[in-house]
């Protein structure tokens, strides 16, 4: 088997499983719910304030600044509607969202619903062909109106084609105009050095599933001075910005998993951009006429762990299922909730036709990728593709 | 064998890749995601094409242990079926989808790509029995679906299983039970399953728009009513023609013909729908037939057999039954059966 989709998910890490294992047999005996006041209750807030430490040194943000939630696209929703809502509120005028036209669906549909049922207007900011967004394009849509922009939302890097966006310049045109800026940085943690600080964003996303954490929690990092209203109404426990009873042992995992994932980020980035290197160099050998989409490698703007091709009169659907059936296990891109795979949307942004858009796949690497998976695919792709073309539909 | 389950998320598909397992081939699931706005939930019986069904097949998939994909066939779903059904419906005939899916999705589209991926053929949940190209009736008469199957040719059939024709609905819901699967219990799926509502009229009325046009009397030439559509009528209807006019000796009248160009809808009595022929083009054959042909001909999904004889009609065939029949629509298939055994298809033209 050789699992080439870490930016779908990465296996968890040995001591997040065992911090998430000690956490939920502690349970056994002590029902501590981190909001209540007696010693169980303090015992759990203990482990949710230790991760918020060690979750915001990790990422170079504060402790207040951190808000657990159950998910990126919580968190991304939160952000998007929450800052918007929150913006708008304080200035009417203030309803114009920019994100880049790449978002994760859980910005772009948060933004599109926005504008469906709220009122915004939504503009997604052109990429060029490598999915990239000039800090030029998003002044020259600020100054367009300045007063009217609630907030900006461009992802750290992308989840399909790998690139990393200009994070810091485009922050910086934002702070130019007083507006606040949203990243999801979802891919980036664990697979590039992320500091929030640095980075001048207000607003960003993480999840921990994909850098070695459990399922089902992420979290914003909420600059201190960042008005955001609830998505979620109830206790108010993550600085009344979300409510909810915190799931203490997926928490401590996400600490966890996020400090050392970041500890071990600069040495996985080397090993991952040398494997994925040989890896576009092999496929591009093994398969003739392959495009490889995004940044050309080697080059720090990109993913270490992505390498994303179109296959010329292949589709995606059809390799996929000749890959898994030999034990490999790859990605055509975001996958909707009936499974159904879409033309991407951000090979679409990047200018590729309908046609190229279907025919691509992602090949994903993370923390326990080996240079036998990258053995695995080029030993069965070529006769896989030349399989997968006979199959398209005429 | 390599086989290529479609699963469409109802018990049928489910018992018929169950089947296949258990026969020891080696089964890769997919279902056909055939809308391009699918619901999220079933509306009514309709099965097919909402995620829920989507859902119900992937965790039929689940229990079997199977790999399951989605294929999105929906671009190719609208141009070959519902275009083609709207286009039939326009031009005065009335269209058989689930024989159009079966001919151009199904068996043709899904068919190739499987092929094309190396699996040796598809299998579905058709009721109908198929065995070294011989296809048949399912032993469920009631369930019989050889009807819309008779459209394919040897070459589809060749890369076809049909896993379910010896067993009756009870018995495949009884197979469902015992291997838990959920779908044991799901509705029979029914009527035109991208037509939501069960609203076929006002469907068509949505995708053409109003043509109004008379409603006359065969018999006295008068116009006895109006109607928006003539496509939202089919030969031998007789409900909702809403005629201003009774008729002059008092009996119902029934829906002769639909003239597309002049939008006229025309009506008469029921003897005036029975014919001792009907005629047929675009033939398809599954056996060498020896014109002319004595045989039984079924002119509609559910309908019975009549005996017939079979003669060539330039390309098509010219059915002429031992008894009068009520008229088929235009449009509909015209199926030859031995006995039990499909001989061959045709399109009633008139």
């Amino acid at each position: 088997m050789a699992y080439l989709d870490h930016a779908a998910s990465t296996p968890m890490l040995p001591e997040a499983v065992e911090t998430v294992t000690a956490a939920v047999t502690a349970a056994l005996s002590a029902a501590g719910n981190a909001s209540s006041l007696h010693t169980a209750g303090r015992h759990a807030r203990r482990v949710v304030e230790e991760s918020r430490e060690r979750l915001a040194a990790a990422v170079g943000a504060r402790p207040s600044e951190v808000v657990f939630t159950g998910s990126g696209t919580e968190s991304d929703n939160l952000a998007v509607k929450g800052i918007w809502w929150s913006r708008r509120d304080a200035d009417p005028r203030r309803t114009r969202i920019l994100a880049s036209a790449v978002e994760h669906h859980a910005v772009l549909d948060a933004a599109q619903w926005l504008a469906d049922h709220e009122g915004a207007t939504v503009e997604w900011l052109e990429v060029d062909g490598q999915g990239r967004v000039h800090p030029d394009v998003l002044r020259e849509a600020v100054e367009r109106d300045p007063s009217d922009v609630a907030l900006v939302s461009v992802m750290w890097a992308n989840n399909e084609v790998g690139t990393v966006q200009p994070v810091r310049r485009l922050a910086d045109v934002c702070h130019e105009f007083g507006i606040p800026m949203h990243s999801d940085a979802v891919q980036a943690v664990g697979q590039l050095h992320v500091d929030v600080a640095a980075s001048g964003v207000d607003a960003l996303t993480l999840t921990g599933h994909k850098f070695g954490g459990p399922l089902g929690v992420g979290a914003l990092v909420l600059g201190r001075e960042v008005s955001c209203t609830p998505l979620l109404h109830g206790g108010g426990q993550e600085r009344d910005v979300r409510s909810g009873t915190l799931d203490t042992p997926a928490v401590a995992g996400l600490a966890v998993a996020a400090a050392l994932a970041v500890e071990r980020q600069p040495v996985l980035h080397a090993r991952l951009s040398a494997l994925r290197d040989e890896l576009v160099r092999r496929v591009s050998e093994a398969v003739p006429g392959v495009v490889l989409n995004g940044v050309p490698v080697p080059s720090p703007d990109r993913l270490p762990g992505n390498a994303h091709f179109s296959f010329p009169d292949c589709e995606g659907d059809s390799l996929l299922l000749l890959l898994d059936a030999r034990g490999v296990e790859v990605s055509t891109g975001s996958a909707c909730s009936a499974g159904v795979a879409r033309p991407s949307h951000v090979l679409l942004a990047m200018g590729a036709d309908e046609d190229l858009a279907r025919s691509s796949l992602r090949f994903s690497l993370g923390h326990t990728s080996t240079a036998a998976d990258v053995d695995a695919l080029v030993e069965v792709l070529p006769s896989v593709v030349e399989r997968a073309r006979r199959a398209v539909l005429r | 064998m390599r086989l290529l389950a479609a699963l469409s998320g109802g018990v049928d598909s489910a018992v018929a890749a169950a089947l296949a397992v258990e026969a020891g081939h080696d089964v890769t699931a997919v279902h056909l995601a055939l809308s391009t706005a699918p619901a999220t939930l079933r509306t009514g019986s309709r099965g097919c094409c909402s995620k829920e069904d989507a859902r119900d097949a992937g965790r039929v998939a689940d229990v079997l242990g199977l790999p399951f994909y989605v294929w999105d066939l929906a671009a190719r779903f609208r141009a070959e079926v519902v275009d083609d059904f709207v286009a039939e419906y326009a031009a005065g005939r009335t269209p058989n989808p689930c024989l159009r899916c079966n001919e151009k999705i199904k068996f043709a589209a899904v068919l190739d790509r499987a092929l094309a991926l190396g699996f040796d053929a598809v299998v579905t949940g058709h009721h109908a029995r198929l065995a070294d190209g011989v296809l048949r009736r399912s032993v469920d008469r009631a369930k019989d679906q050889s009807y819309v199957l008779a459209v394919l040719t040897p070459a589809q059939l060749a890369g076809t299983v049909l896993p379910l024709g010896g067993l009756t609905k009870a018995q495949v819901r009884a197979h469902a039970a015992e291997r838990g699967l959920g779908v044991a219990d799901k509705p029979d799926s029914s009527d035109v399953c991208f037509i939501a509502d069960g609203d076929t009229a006002g469907f068509l009325r949505s995708r053409l728009g109003a043509q109004p046009g008379p409603v006359v009397d065969a018999l006295t030439g008068a116009v006895v009513g109006r109607h928006d559509g003539a496509y939202a009528f089919t030969v031998g209807q007789r409900r909702g023609l809403s005629l201003t006019t009774p008729a002059a000796d008092g009996r119902p009248r029934y829906v002769l013909g639909l003239e597309p160009v002049s939008s006229t809808v025309t009506v008469g009595p029921r003897e005036a729908l029975e014919v001792e022929e009907v005629r047929a083009q675009r033939p398809r054959a599954l056996t060498a037939l020896d014109l002319p042909l004595s045989c039984e001909v079924q002119l509609q999904a559910h309908g019975r057999p009549h005996p017939c004889t079979v003669a060539a009609d330039g390309d098509g065939w010219r059915i002429s039954l031992a008894s009068r029949v009520t008229r088929p629509a235009a449009g509909q298939a015209a199926v030859l059966y031995d006995g039990d055994r499909v001989l061959g298809s045709a399109t009633v033209s008139g």
